[in-house]
């Protein structure tokens, strides 16, 4: 798993990369929480994503919480596949805002 | 995580006993990646002996499982012990430890096995309560729970780590036609979303038929037939007829040895 992060607009873009597991979640939480910390709204991009476990899913969720309580944005851009059904599973699909591409947001 | 064309979990030749008593006899099986294999079977044809066999709670006395590359009954106690954090099990009565609180129980393998802040933990055994349409029995003990809710429980602790393969013993046994049925479907999902490879020792025809990819159908210790559901149903074996029609086992028996046993030490 890898992760990057840019800016695009006024959002931070979070990019995930390969499989986000048990072994690697606490890297992607804390530099979500750090975004989310420091007042920045964030899309998290799953166009690269092969897999991502619950405590992937936990750690966007709790991003998610955060962000609600200080008025910013957490947006899911190009959920497919495995991730996807992860969401729709736990029918998390209906609690975050999914966008197809980053093309959609703007200012 | 397997290799094309090389089953994920391969059962070679094995057999068991307990003591004196031979309880499985030269199986061979072979369960592919993300696929849903039920083994079936009558009391006492060795399915959860087979099943303790895979999970490296017994010991076969001969022969070998592999799982990928792995033979787990030569595997040091490190290998061992990353196999089985890839595995999920979920027992029959749910085996949830009784001082705790469900949410404790279902957090416990990630307490004992991770590094995950505790918010991380909560959350996922919310999600995975939510999943099993138990959400709000968190803070209730395993004893304030119902069957059907045990067992759910129990595969919501199963599942908390996501495991790669999940082991499932009789899933329906004593719950209703709807709850049983719920059950079922959640497998299926489990199967489809996490691509979880799925091992379901069941008696439960109904239940059988709807999850199973594949089905093995054991009897007195013997492999009788492994094949899709169709093949089940179409299979001209006596035994695995009778099973499915729901035969009564005729007892053949030996009306010496009977007498004997009746009326040994006695006058």
């Amino acid at each position: 798993m890898s992760f990057e992060c840019s800016e695009h607009l006024h959002y931070k873009l979070l990019h995930l990369t390969g499989e986000v597991d048990l072994s690697n979640s606490s890297e992607v939480r804390t530099c979500l929480l750090d975004i989310l910390n420091n007042g920045h709204s964030v899309v998290v991009n799953f166009s690269d994503l092969d897999y991502i476990d619950s405590s992937g899913i936990a750690t966007l969720v709790e991003g998610l919480n955060i962000a609600k309580k200080s008025n910013l944005e957490l947006l899911i851009v190009a959920a497919n596949g495995a991730p996807k059904q992860v969401l729709e599973l736990t029918r998390l699909d209906q609690v975050f805002t999914l966008i197809d591409s980053i093309d959609e947001i703007t200012e | 995580m397997s290799k094309p064309d090389m089953p994920f979990i391969h059962v070679k030749n094995i057999s068991s006993s307990y003591g004196d008593r031979v309880v499985l006899r030269n199986i061979n099986l072979s369960i592919n990646a993300g696929e849903i294999l039920v083994i079936m079977g009558g009391s006492g044809s060795g399915k959860s002996t087979l099943l303790r066999n895979m999970l490296g709670l017994k010991k076969p006395s001969e022969g070998e499982i592999l799982f990928n590359d792995l033979n787990m009954c030569l595997a040091n106690k490190a290998d061992l012990f990353k196999l089985r954090r890839s595995m999920g099990v979920a027992f029959q009565g749910g085996a949830l430890l009784s001082s705790l609180s469900v949410g404790d129980n279902i957090k416990l393998p990630l307490r004992q096995h991770t590094d995950l802040d505790e918010n991380t933990i909560s959350i996922m055994t919310r999600l995975k309560l939510e999943l099993m349409n138990l959400a709000g029995f968190e803070d209730l003990m395993p004893s304030e729970l119902s069957g059907g809710m045990l067992k759910r429980a129990g595969l919501a602790r199963a599942v908390i780590m996501d495991p790669k393969i999940l082991f499932f013993d009789e899933p329906s046994a004593g719950l209703d036609p709807v709850t049983s049925v719920e059950l079922d479907e959640l497998i299926l999902k489990l199967r489809t979303a996490m691509n979880m490879t799925i091992v379901v020792v069941t008696h439960e025809l109904e239940s059988a038929f709807t999850i199973a990819d594949r089905i093995a159908v054991l009897f007195d210790g013997e492999m009788v037939i492994t094949g899709t559901v169709d093949e089940i149903k179409a299979c001209a074996d006596e035994r695995v007829i009778n099973l499915i029609n729901r035969t009564p086992r005729e007892i053949q028996i030996d009306a010496e040895k009977y007498l004997k046993r009746l009326t040994e030490e006695t006058v």
